[in-house]
């Protein structure tokens, strides 16, 4: 295995961990406005409060890793969804300030004001985040010197659009199980109510978008069929998901979590092996793509990157799982809560 | 308007913005730490109330800092991808390093530090807090190593692609506009990137002038909270902790300041002679201290002290400093145009400078503001000395406290002014001598995206900014919370509360 494998997986682990950190974040965020009492908001809003911030970090170093490991891959999808990024970060701004500002002051408008920014900028990110990966599965328009040929309209296709949904829908079934997890009382009951439903619409958007695939992307079936055992991670993924309704109707809230959990590392690890070794794939004019090869750094500064992932990444992990395991349990609301 | 000028404009703007927020939470971190330690250590409630209220304050910083900086990370791929393909194999490590190192440690231990107080031990939140105040350095280090190896790169060599063999280029290639999108900088050798000739100073340099931010925003809001005779023990006790900070930092600030100048005189002449608007190669070269450069008869008008820059350039006042008309060298000019007649030279070698009257300005703004924190500083402590600082009914005593409220303002204006005497003094060149800002722009960008998300960023920033001070001014209005309302605080942390009696 080389170095540019390597670093291939290393960049799926980050945005993996941020799909499914941050993940729950956005969802619980897109749910927000559906929960009426302000202190069920409040709840709603400290079940995530210590831990979001961190939860963005596996994206912002997920995006420094991109551009380290490849940055011809992370210049030509950056530049190439210049106005999808723009709006993205947008998004990202109102989530996090409406997380800090939201409860600093008592008034209706001013609660109102920051939870509806708080709920559509989380809303809006999951959508663009489902959007672009949507559209990295497709395959982006590339001239021969690797620019994008598109335009800002070209990426909302109906394929792209319901990945987008899909991962709106995923996000906000893995936020409700974590609130779930993380409450009890009024607010847990509610959401325990909502939860079935939930399920329920992602895994029809599933199936969907698993049938699109096979009709609009017939690349990737090409790959599925030269590469048999990414079946076995599929399958995987969806006795795992089929775990989640039975393991909250058994009241295991946290093994519940956990199969969300896996359900999207299973989905995370299927695009990653249908794509190799593209980082961007070209379409039409394949010969045009980016490869973990043609689009990588050197080895050298690839070697430099990976002893400082071996030396961070375990102490990084270490932290976060002790910063978890302080905030477990119930969220309560104290003089320190948002 | 051109896309180079728009996504030089967003780009200064974001950062800019941006700019206000982590030297507060760096400045503030420092802060945070010693108040802890000195709580840990006396068992001194006012401390921990101290801390608390500080903390709130480092929140609110902290939350916009981290808005605001993941649009740095996107625009060096959005707006600027002709230099993320230039530069990635060297400055990609640099980000990577900073997101491991440095942006984990705080995001993760803020938790703790904001919402650890009724959930750990005092001394784990103290760890907590200093792992906070690691982080915010760490991600400077990183940030300052990046950028200053845009100002004076080293430990890399220039490499292009020829039918997918990777062909090493030699050291004095000079790039050309045909060599953009296959030519790249490629690492050498990591330590020499990271300790390039500039980032040490630059570094010290931009980490005193946040720990100025931070200490000057304590100081500010404890000479108002005298001024208006409330929480007076703890303004009293915040206003000697700020002070602490604030002195130590501007002191060695003027060190720092003279190690950078006589860096850039070395590394970057171009710049350099810029600072002063010295066009002329001229021995015993003055300093101006309040003045303005006329580019046209290219001269500088204002109040000038002679010899003095040639003193602080090298130690004696008869020295001569090269002026502009001979940077770049001619066998740097020749080198890139051949064919050019000695005139044409010349005329081509004003494109090689940075645009003069804006840098020469920023300069001086920071150095005025400097030096003027450091006469209030020395104002301060020699008032604190003499007892007389905290005396509020003395008319002297509150017009000088009415100076530390609006000192705030000082740090943050002389930060943006050095960021931007940095950054206009490197142009024409994005990486410097290697790479123009003009050929570094992303392709596929076109003007009129640039222009609509830098509205879209001028309104959001705005809002934020308003929002900001609004909950600021709500927060010292609000004060800290009385030492008796703390029901809330376990058992470990009211161990730690001695009396008086006890702490005598």
């Amino acid at each position: 295995m080389d170095l540019n494998i390597v670093w291939y997986i290393l960049v799926g682990v980050l945005l993996t961990g941020y799909a499914v950190l941050d993940g729950f974040d956005l969802g619980v965020g897109t749910l927000h406005l559906f929960v009426k009492k302000d202190e069920h908001r409040r709840l709603l809003l400290n079940s995530i409060g210590p831990v979001w911030d961190g939860n963005e970090v596996w994206l912002v170093t997920g995006g420094g890793a991109l551009f380290a490991a490849f940055p011809e891959a992370y210049a030509t999808v950056f530049s190439g969804l210049y106005l999808a990024f723009m709006l993205l970060l947008c998004a990202l701004i109102f989530r996090a300030v409406a997380i800090e500002f939201r409860s600093k002051e008592p008034w209706g408008w001013w609660r109102k004001l920051w939870d509806t920014a708080f709920s559509l900028g989380s809303f809006v990110s999951a959508l663009l985040i489902g959007v672009a990966m949507g559209n990295m599965v497709i395959g982006l328009p590339l001239t021969a010197d690797h620019e994008y040929a598109g335009t800002f309209l070209s990426l909302l296709n109906p394929y792209a659009l319901v990945v987008g949904i899909t991962t709106v829908l995923l996000f906000v079934m893995h936020g409700a199980i974590y609130l779930a997890m993380k409450n009890d009382g009024e607010l847990h009951d509610i959401i325990v109510g909502w939860i079935p439903r939930l399920i329920g619409f992602f895994i029809t958007a599933y199936v969907v978008l698993n049938m699109l695939t096979l009709v609009y992307v017939p690349h990737v079936l090409k790959t599925v069929q030269s590469r048999p055992w990414i079946l076995a991670i599929v399958l995987f993924g969806v006795l795992i998901v089929m775990n989640i309704p039975r393991e909250i109707h058994k009241g295991r809230r946290f093994n519940a979590f956990l199969s969300s959990c896996f359900g999207m590392i299973a989905m995370m690890a299927t695009f990653g092996a249908t794509s190799f070794p593209y980082m961007v794939y070209s379409n039409p004019n394949p010969e045009n793509s980016l490869t973990i090869y043609n689009a990588a750094s050197t080895d050298k500064t690839l070697g430099i990157m990976l002893i400082i992932a071996l030396i961070g990444v375990p102490i990084v992990l270490a932290y976060t799982a002790c910063i978890y395991w302080i905030f477990r349990g119930k969220t309560r609301l104290t003089g320190h809560s948002y | 308007m051109d896309a180079e000028i728009l996504a030089r404009v967003q780009f200064a703007f974001t950062v800019a913005f941006h700019y206000i927020y982590p030297p507060l939470s760096i400045g503030l971190g420092i802060v945070l730490v010693v108040m802890e330690a000195i709580w840990l250590k006396t068992g001194n409630p006012l401390y921990h109330n101290m801390a608390r209220y500080w903390t709130r304050v480092f929140a609110l910083t902290f939350a916009i800092g981290v808005a605001t900086g993941i649009v740095m990370e996107f625009e060096f791929g959005t707006n600027w991808a002709t230099y993320s393909r230039f530069v990635g194999d060297i400055f990609g490590s640099a980000l990577a390093a900073e997101g491991i190192f440095a942006f984990f440690l705080e995001s993760g231990f803020l938790a703790i530090l904001l919402f650890g107080w009724n959930k750990v031990g005092p001394k784990l939140h103290f760890f907590a807090t200093c792992m906070v105040c690691f982080g915010a350095h760490f991600s400077a280090i990183w940030i300052v190593v990046a950028n200053s190896w845009m100002q004076t790169p080293a430990g890399y060599h220039l490499e292009t692609t020829v039918n997918g063999q990777s062909v090493r280029l030699p050291a004095e290639h000079i790039l050309t506009e045909a060599d953009l999108g296959s030519v790249r900088a490629v690492i050498d050798d990591f330590w020499a990137m990271v300790f390039n000739p500039s980032s040490v100073d630059r570094l010290i340099h931009v980490v005193l002038g946040a720990w100025m931010a931070g200490a000057f925003l304590v100081i500010s809001i404890s000479a108002f909270y005298l001024l208006r005779k409330r929480h007076l023990d703890f303004a009293k006790a915040s206003m000697k902790v700020g002070l602490a900070v604030g002195t130590v930092a501007t002191l060695l600030q003027m060190v720092s300041g003279d190690f950078t100048a006589k860096g850039v005189l070395k590394n970057q002449p171009a710049k350099f002679a810029a600072l002063e608007g010295v066009y002329q190669t001229e021995a015993r070269a003055p300093m101006t201290v309040i003045g303005w450069v006329d580019p046209v008869n290219e001269t500088v008008q204002g109040l000038k002290i002679p010899g003095l820059l040639s003193f602080l350039s090298y130690e004696d006042v008869n020295a001569t400093v090269t002026g502009l008309h001979n940077i770049p060298s001619d066998d740097f000019l020749k080198a890139r145009y051949p064919n050019a007649s000695p005139e044409e030279i010349s005329k081509i070698r004003r494109s090689y400078w940075p645009p003069v009257p804006a840098t020469f300005q920023f300069y001086h703004i920071m150095i005025s503001i400097g030096v003027a924190l450091l006469v209030i500083v020395i104002i301060a402590l020699f008032l604190l000395w003499s007892g007389r600082l905290f005396k509020t009914d003395s008319k002297l005593t509150r017009a000088f406290l009415w100076v530390l409220v609006f000192s705030v303002l000082g740090p943050q204006i002389a930060n943006q002014a050095g960021w931007f005497t940095a950054e206009l003094g490197r142009q024409p060149w994005i990486v410097y001598e290697l790479l123009k800002t003009s050929e570094a722009l992303s392709k596929v960008v076109t003007a009129n995206h640039i222009l609509a998300s830098l509205i879209m960023f001028a309104f959001v920033y705005l809002l934020l900014f308003l929002v900001f001070i609004f909950l600021l001014t709500r927060k010292i209005q609000h004060g800290p919370d009385h030492l008796e309302e703390d029901l809330e605080m376990p058992d470990s942390w009211k161990a730690i509360i001695r009396t008086k009696e006890a702490r005598a």
